[in-house]
């Protein structure tokens, strides 16, 4: 019984406690913007001139379409209230975020899909909730060391510290 | 030990004739690096000596004569990046290595145990120790760089040759479709050499021809500091000033081996 009890929480109760849920700032429907207002990828996510990746588009990007709500979303009207028209930036939770002392470079992972790395978030109308890992502070899919390093080992691509670490 | 060799390998001559001692590489280099000036602990008192992180650090050289033969140089000295580090087979946990293509010495903070043998073992003092957690003075703040991540207290860290301007100049290439292994000298430049006004550092791939960094440290006027080590930095220095030159090998006079100094391929 007090097996079972303590199973039940190493298995259930602590990977709860351990992660704490948090959500995007509101609502952002990926297929809404590309199947039904036609964008690509890169209209979003593009490397700049330099080869560094812009990661996510600026909220001026945002409000050539949404400088007032264009439908009765609850989310547009959230995200035009309280960004657009105060002039803010979204402050988006990158699910594959990971800490400042790891240097990852888009343009040399171009070969690969996003969803290698990335949860599908393309495919979702509903973003996913962020677990974020109490202890570490790191997102639940923070790619972890030896998944990058094995890919590379796969690839013949180095694995000294440098390359990932800054 | 062995030692590895490789296709790149970065580094940098250092001419003191032209170095006026301006102090504008150190500058330079604390500010692209996200180095703390002092901690509060120290009373901002930056004039301890023992507690500031210095990755490059400008010294005074001077040949002892009597005006008017007085004379001075000024050395900057960054991170040798050692092709024999002495630093890295003394760390217990490989928290440095010098493992990657370039050549460059890597420091890997969160690996780091501050248990400072890289600083006991390295004859040129490259190597700082952070006593207390960085903290930045109101509105110096602003200025950091996500490019070098902060180091916490408790571990050691040093001069990297910018490796993240590397890493940039990496992401222009393969923008531009340029091979990533062969890039135009001026795209990978550290901070301390693109600051200097004198034009004293150059930095490039020793082992790429089309860079002047090879040339350079072969002239009879190139040497590297404590050569003698057999540390082979890939960090060069040029002087036309003899003086200078001999300050280079310091040793003092009736050591075994002060005459087998100089250099070494
Ligand atoms: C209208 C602009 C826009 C377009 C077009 C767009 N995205 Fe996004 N993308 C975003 C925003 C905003 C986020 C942050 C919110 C989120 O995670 O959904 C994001 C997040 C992502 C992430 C998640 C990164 C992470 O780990 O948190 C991936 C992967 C992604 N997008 C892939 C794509 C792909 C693939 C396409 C093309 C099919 C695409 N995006 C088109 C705006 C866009
Ligand atoms: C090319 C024009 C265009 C751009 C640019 C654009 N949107 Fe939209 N957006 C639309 C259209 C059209 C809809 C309605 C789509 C639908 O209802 O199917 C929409 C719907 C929305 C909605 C409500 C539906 C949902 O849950 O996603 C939100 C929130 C939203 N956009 C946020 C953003 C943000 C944030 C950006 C910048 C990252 C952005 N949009 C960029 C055209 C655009
Ligand atoms: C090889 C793995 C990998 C692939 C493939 C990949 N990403 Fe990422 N992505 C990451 C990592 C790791 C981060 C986190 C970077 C960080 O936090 O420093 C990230 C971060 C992001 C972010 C957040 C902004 C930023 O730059 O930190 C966006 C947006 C994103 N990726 C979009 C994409 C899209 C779109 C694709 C496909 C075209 C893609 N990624 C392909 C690993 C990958
Ligand atoms: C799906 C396989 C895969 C995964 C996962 C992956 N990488 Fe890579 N990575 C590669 C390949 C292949 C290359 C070489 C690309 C080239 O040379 O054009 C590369 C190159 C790199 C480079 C550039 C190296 C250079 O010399 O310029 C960096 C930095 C890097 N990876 C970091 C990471 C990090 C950090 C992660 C984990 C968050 C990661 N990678 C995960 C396949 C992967
Ligand atoms: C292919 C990319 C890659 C290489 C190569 C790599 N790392 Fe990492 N490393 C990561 C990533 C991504 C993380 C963050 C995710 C995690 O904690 O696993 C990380 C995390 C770490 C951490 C833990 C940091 C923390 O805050 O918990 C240490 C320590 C570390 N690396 C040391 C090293 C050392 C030492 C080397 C060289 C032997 C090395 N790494 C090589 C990608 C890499």
């Amino acid at each position: 019984m007090g097996l079972i009890l303590s199973l039940g929480v190493g298995w259930f109760v602590f990977p709860q406690v351990l992660y704490s849920e948090k959500q995007q700032p509101f609502n952002f429907s990926h297929p809404a913007h590309v199947e039904n207002a036609g964008m690509s990828c890169e209209d979003c996510h593009f490397f700049r001139d330099d080869g560094s990746y812009a990661g996510y588009p600026t909220l001026e990007k945002c409000a050539e379409c949404h400088a007032a709500p264009q439908t009765d979303n609850p989310d547009e009207a959230k995200f035009v209230a309280e960004y657009v028209e105060k002039g803010k930036e979204v402050p988006w939770l990158t699910y594959q975020y990971q800490p400042d002392n790891v240097f990852f470079s888009h343009i040399a992972h171009n070969a690969f899909d996003c969803t290698d790395c990335h949860p599908d978030v393309a495919k979702m109308d509903k973003t996913p909730t962020y677990y974020q890992n109490r202890l570490s502070g790191y997102s639940k899919q923070t790619m972890k060391m030896w998944q990058c390093e094995r890919c590379h080992a796969e690839n013949g691509v180095s694995n000294a510290c440098f390359v990932c670490h800054k | 030990m062995e030692f590895k060799e490789f296709t790149i390998k970065w580094g940098m001559v250092v001419d003191l004739d032209k170095c006026t001692g301006c102090g504008a590489c150190m500058v330079a280099c604390q500010a692209e690096n996200n180095i703390a000036p002092i901690s509060k602990y120290e009373n901002f008192d930056a004039s301890n000596k023992l507690r500031t992180l210095t990755w490059l650090l400008v010294y005074k050289m001077e040949n002892g004569k009597p005006f008017p033969e007085h004379e001075v140089a000024y050395l900057p000295r960054p991170c040798m990046q050692c092709e024999h580090p002495a630093c890295v087979p003394v760390c217990p946990v490989v928290a440095t290595d010098k493992n990657e293509e370039g050549g460059i010495v890597s420091q890997i903070y969160p690996r780091c145990i501050g248990c400072r043998y890289c600083m006991a073992a390295c004859p040129y003092h490259s190597r700082y120790f952070n006593w207390w957690d960085p903290q930045f003075p109101e509105g110096m703040d602003k200025t950091l760089t996500p490019f070098t991540s902060a180091r916490p207290r408790g571990v050691v860290e040093k001069c990297t040759f910018c490796h993240h301007r590397w890493n940039a100049a990496k992401e222009r290439a393969r923008k531009e479709g340029v091979d990533p292994m062969n890039l135009p000298q001026d795209w990978y430049q550290p901070a301390c050499v693109s600051a200097c006004p004198a034009g004293a550092i150059t930095f490039g791939d020793f082992n790429n021809a089309e860079h002047t960094v090879g040339e350079l440290s072969k002239s009879q006027y190139s040497r590297r500091l404590l050569a003698k080590l057999h540390l082979n930095p890939q960090v060069y220095y040029m002087s036309k000033r003899p003086w200078v030159l001999a300050m280079l090998d310091n040793y003092r006079a009736g050591d075994a081996h002060g005459a087998e100094g100089g250099q070494h391929g």
